[in-house]
């Protein structure tokens, strides 16, 4: 239960078209994240899922039946929102209840649907507080809750937890998908942060001005861009794209090569540089190295430390087996 | 740095402000209390006196005290009814958007600007007169009876003019909420499956509540002092005279100062009766 399906969908604000005619099928249980920059249509792609923005043309079936014309109540899907948008009168209790009152659900069923997603999201002790006396993350939770007790086919999800300090965040990115795997329910979820997309997805959609440029596994789009969109936007920090007379060497217009995938030297190797910032993370370092006669700034990853030293003068060995090979469109060469 | 001399220098500049506005208070009350006490009738021998409680006494007495209180009670009530539940469907409606909303804002503020004895002479001679009124004409087209309506309907009628004065008040606050709820609670709920009227219910009018606490406690304030809508059309006839109606008389009229400012004492207690009222009942909106 829970696989959606869009067939040629556009969206248009007046003359404006943010979503091009766009294909794409979620399968049932699913965790399909979408990513893209900022602007590409991604919430405007949830919210016509979700029907809260009429689509210009084009149909949205889930599970097989037609939803264009269905308000977002009859889809039985479920959304959360950035601004967790918790009714801000009520308590935590009230607040998870509020779906199941409005499907006017017995009373016992209500209260035991309460405690359990209270259970499961911890938030016991705080049913009977208003939302403006929880943390951010607690705030979450109560979104998630006032989403599942509904058991909706799909859980939407728009940034959810952008709003949320990095541990919070990666505390919430587990138990997300914790509760993917328990309830095996379809998810979308749209998200600026690289890593909730690679370590959360079962699929990636990559969005660019509302076209589609990518769809697959996270592993594929790491290793497979499909052209050099995909590439820049996939991976962090961002693959290097060199063109010039050093592509035209391997007999294409660009290539690409990831910092994880260059090996550093003091004495020797194929590009020489200088060295600019080094970010020490502790684990890894990343160097940025300029004059290496490539163009852009060029990024290398490694794992470790390194003592390198601003201006210090550095070699960089590409890993061959690793470079990515594009033609003057931008695709991806086999 | 406030340093001991820093903090004298400062009190001293201080003090005109706070005695002109003590005195600005005190006195009115100061001379309506000592009034009170007075047997004090300028035409008619003036000064006779101190009359204890007299005054007290004869004002509650009189034949005309209660009706003044209910009459009071009503138009204020009434006309909080009418703003609040009018303010919020007319916020709901300049909320969408539509052509010449600009304009259209504006003219529903215009009432507000338009002064109480003015607005007043214009209901009571183009509208509700009962020969040349639009109403009148209104009836007549359909064939009814023309109503008298500042007679026959007084209340009614001083409750329809203050409202209209002050719908534009209660609709511009009740817009300015309706405007800062979060449109994500709104789609939040429409998800969750709540009807219209149920999103309005569940959502926007507990989003309302201070602001209609608001509107009511500021416009109880001016409306129980209301006066010249009541001077310029029934000058307080067929039951419409309120508390501060009966005062004016009392001083002016009958030129009985001394009764007058017991009248005021009582209408001060009354006002403060319905603040301890409304705080009850509405307050609580605006803590949290
Ligand atoms: N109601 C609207 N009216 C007109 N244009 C809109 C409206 N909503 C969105 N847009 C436009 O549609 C485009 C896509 O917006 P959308 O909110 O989907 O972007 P996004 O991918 O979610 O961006 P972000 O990552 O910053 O949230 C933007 O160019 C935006 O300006
Ligand atoms: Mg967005």
């Amino acid at each position: 239960m829970g696989q959606i399906q869009l067939n040629q969908v556009t969206k248009s604000f007046g003359d404006v078209q943010v979503i091009p005619p766009l294909d794409l099928t979620i399968e049932d249980g699913e965790f399909t994240v979408f990513v893209g920059p900022s602007g590409c249509g991604k919430s405007t792609l949830l919210r016509l899922i979700a029907g809260l923005e009429d689509i210009t043309s084009g149909h949205i079936a889930i599970d097989g039946a037609d939803a264009t014309n269905l308000p977002p109540a009859k889809r039985g899907l479920a959304m959360v929102f950035q601004s967790y948008a918790l009714y801000p009168h009520m308590s935590v209790r009230k607040n998870i209840a509020f779906p199941m009152r409005m499907a006017k659900m017995p009373e016992d069923e209500q209260n035991r649907r309460i405690e359990a997603a209270a259970k499961a999201l911890n938030l016991t002790d705080y049913l009977d507080r208003r939302p403006g006396q929880l943390s951010g993350g607690q705030r979450q939770r109560v979104a998630i809750g006032r989403a599942i007790v509904r058991e909706p086919s799909a859980f939407l999800f728009d940034e959810p937890l952008s709003n949320l300090d990095a541990a919070l965040r990666v505390g919430m990115r587990l138990e997300i998908s914790e509760m993917h795997e328990r309830l095996k329910a379809t998810m979308i979820y749209v998200t600026h942060d690289q890593v909730e997309a690679m370590t959360m997805a079962d699929k990636i959609v990559v969005l660019r001005a509302g076209f589609i440029e990518q769809v697959g596994s996270p592993l594929e789009l790491y290793h497979k861009p499909r052209n050099t969109f995909v590439a820049g936007f996939i991976g962090s920090p961002k693959m290097n794209l060199i063109e010039g007379p050093e592509a035209q060497k391997h007999g294409v217009h660009t290539i690409g090569i990831r910092p994880e995938h260059v090996q550093v030297s003091k004495t020797e190797g194929t590009w020489k540089g200088t060295v600019g910032v080094a970010e020490h993370l502790g684990s890894d370092t990343y160097i940025h190295v300029h004059e290496t006669g490539l163009g852009d700034l060029f990024t290398v990853r490694i794992s470790g430390d390194i003592p390198v030293r601003h201006g210090d003068t550095i070699f960089l060995t590409p890993d061959m087996e690793q470079l990515h090979k594009f033609d003057e469109n931008g695709l991806r060469l086999p | 740095m406030a340093t001991q001399h820093s903090r004298s220098a400062a009190r001293m500049m201080l003090a005109p402000a706070v005695v002109l506005l003590l005195g600005w208070m005190l006195v009115p009350l100061i001379m309506t209390l000592y009034f009170s006490f007075k047997k004090y009738l300028p035409l008619r021998g003036g000064d006779l006196g101190w009359a204890g409680f007299d005054n007290y006494v004869r004002f509650v007495t009189s034949s005309a005290f209660w009706p003044s209180v209910q009459a009071t009670l009503i138009i204020v009530g009434g006309t909080l009814l009418i703003t609040v539940v009018f303010g919020v469907l007319l916020g709901l409606l300049l909320n969408q958007p539509m052509w010449g909303q600009g304009v259209v804002r504006i003219l529903v503020i215009a009432p507000f600007f338009v002064m109480p004895t003015v607005s007043a002479l214009v209901w009571k001679n183009m509208f509700m007169d009962p020969v040349n009124g639009l109403f009148a004409h209104l009836w007549k087209f359909f064939g009814a009876e023309p109503v008298v309506w500042l007679s026959d309907a007084s209340l009614f009628s001083i409750i329809t003019i203050v409202s209209w004065q002050w719908l534009p008040f209660a609709t511009l606050i009740l817009l300015t909420a309706i405007q800062s709820l979060d449109g994500e609670q709104l789609e939040a709920s429409e998800m969750d499956g709540a009807p219209v009227l149920k999103r309005f219910y569940y959502i926007v009018l507990p989003h309302l509540g201070r602001a209609i606490t608001i509107v009511i406690l500021i416009e109880t304030i001016f409306l129980l002092s209301i006066f010249a809508e009541i001077f310029v059309t029934t000058g307080g006839a067929f039951g419409s005279r309120t508390l501060t109606y009966l005062i004016f008389q009392r001083v002016l009229e009958s030129q009985n100062v001394g009764l007058g400012s017991a009248g005021g004492v009582y209408a001060i207690i009354l006002a403060n009766i319905v603040a301890i009222f409304l705080m009850r009942i509405v307050g609580k909106n605006l803590d949290a």
